[in-house]
């Protein structure tokens, strides 16, 4: 039997902390990614300029940098601005930038920039007809986007969605450089002190596949669902 | 005045794509009952002059009276538009339109389809509009496939389907956008049985169409359209048997 040397609760938990992290992210990073879509095929040029900035930004810079100048820098922000609220109104406030906030936020905030790239395509990937039908029956936007737009962007977004959780879930792990204990951090813990690596490591990965192969599954359910009405798959 | 308001009335409608300007001042009334046919060669901006009526296109200039009631336009620096979204999600609520391409939602089945904006845009119940539609579904002749997908139907299935649809919203006017084109010939009779009876029943229709038959037989009004202008408007007589225009005359002659 597997002798985990008293780890397991640890790393029980830190999968959790995974596990939650990647959700979590994954949400933000829908939403943002929502949000970059729109921007980039709205009429406004503020909106798509500030969108086109924040993909090509998140796009071109590694994770792991992103990830630090977000946590050390946005512990650095939050510090300025409870200064200012000190200084100029006398409000005294102490905000510590949380390691886990900071991860989701940042993931998410990386995320939603690929994101926004697969809700985008998949947005024009809609028969304009679908659409035209939609306003000539008198709904309004929201309404459009809810009842028509939105879930049948779904079917061609879904295969770009499901990859671009699979390397969320996997970017999970570079939160333990911002000192999250997440269960990677808790196995490399455990293996450095036990000389032991595999012992630790292996259950880890075994982990990642699980929850991947969970996902795969889940994703072949939502793809099913959306593709009803559609033919073929 | 009568006592109830025009349907359906559009003044002096403009609109140019680019350099080329498509409708060079349109004008059009439709009365209640009336089955307005629209004709004319492919690039006469027939269809463009129906889909300015429920602002599927923005006009440039020209007035649009759904009901009484005028659509207010404002001038942004992306052209003209509505100056009231809410009031042009309101107008085309009573306008139905029927599409060349059927456009069915392909996510939801015939039956969904139907109640969709009855439920969502009128605020019906799903029961009311649930009886509604298979009241409908068997005018049509389709209760068997309530519950089919539009990509599981024909053709001319999903144009009576679409039809259906359009009558769930009990339209002030329905405007017809070359139902039968985009169908194989022995599917086209169905279709054009069912907007025959529309027509019989007192339904104000607008339709732009390439079958003479059905402008002759059942329309109160045909209109040709040349090159973005009316060359000759009247009844089916009128214009169908009795052309004035030498353009007419050769649009006609072909198939007469």
């Amino acid at each position: 039997m597997l002798d985990l040397q008293g780890y397991g609760p640890r790393l029980i938990e830190g999968a959790g902390v995974t596990v939650q992290l990647a959700i979590l992210s994954l949400l933000l990073a829908i939403v943002l990614g929502l949000l970059t879509a729109t921007a980039k095929m709205s009429r406004s040029w503020l909106l798509h300029k500030v969108a086109t900035l924040y993909t090509t930004v998140i796009r071109g810079v590694p994770d792991l940098v992103l990830m630090m100048l977000l946590f050390f820098g946005g512990q650095i922000g939050v510090n300025m601005i409870s200064d200012m609220l000190y200084d100029h109104f006398d409000i005294d406030l102490y905000i510590n930038f949380n390691a886990f906030a900071a991860g989701v936020l940042t993931i998410g905030f990386i995320f939603g920039a690929y994101m926004g790239e697969t809700f985008r395509g998949a947005f024009m990937a809609v028969d304009e007809g679908q659409i035209e039908a939609g306003k000539a029956y008198g709904m309004g936007n929201a309404l459009l986007f809810r009842r028509v737009r939105f879930p049948q962007m779904m079917r061609h977004a879904l295969p770009g969605l499901s990859n671009n959780w699979m390397v969320l879930l996997k970017t999970t792990a570079l939160v333990s450089v911002i000192g999250l204990t997440d269960m990677v951090r808790v196995a490399a813990e455990a293996s450095r002190a036990t000389h032991e690596p595999f012992v630790f490591l292996l259950p880890v990965a075994a982990v990642y596949l699980l929850i991947a192969s969970v996902s795969e599954w889940i994703f072949a359910q939502l793809q099913k669902r959306y593709n009803v009405g559609f033919g073929g798959q | 005045m009568a006592a109830t308001p025009t349907p359906l009335e559009v003044r002096n409608i403009k609109k140019r794509f680019g350099d080329t300007e498509v409708l060079k001042g349109l004008s059009l009334k439709a009365h209640k009952g009336d089955v307005i046919t629209l004709i004319g060669a492919s690039g006469s901006g027939k269809s463009t002059f129906l889909r300015c009526m429920n602002l599927l296109e923005q006009p440039d200039d020209g007035d649009l009276i759904v009901h009484g009631e005028p659509v207010r336009f404002k001038v942004t620096r992306h052209g003209r538009e509505p100056a009231d979204r809410r009031q042009v999600v309101k107008m085309r609520a009573k306008l139905s339109m029927v599409f060349q391409g059927f456009n069915l939602w392909a996510h939801m089945t015939l039956l969904e389809n139907i109640i969709e904006a009855p439920v969502h845009v009128l605020g019906q119940s799903k029961k009311e509009a649930t009886e509604h539609a298979y009241a409908l579904l068997e005018r049509v002749g389709l209760t068997a496939r309530a519950n089919a997908y539009p990509a599981q139907m024909s053709g001319g299935q999903q144009q009576r389907g679409a039809i259906a649809r359009a009558l769930a919203m009990d339209p002030e006017v329905m405007l017809f956008d070359e139902p039968t084109s985009a169908l194989d010939p022995e599917l086209v009779g169905d279709v054009l049985k069912v907007m025959r009876d529309l027509a019989n029943e007192g339904r104000t229709m607008v339709v732009v169409t390439h079958e003479m038959g059905f402008a002759r037989d059942v329309s109160s009004k045909v209109i040709y359209l040349h090159q973005g202008l009316i060359e000759e408007s009247g009844t089916p007589d009128e214009v169908l048997r009795n052309p004035t225009s030498p353009r007419l005359k050769q649009f006609l002659a072909p198939k007469y």
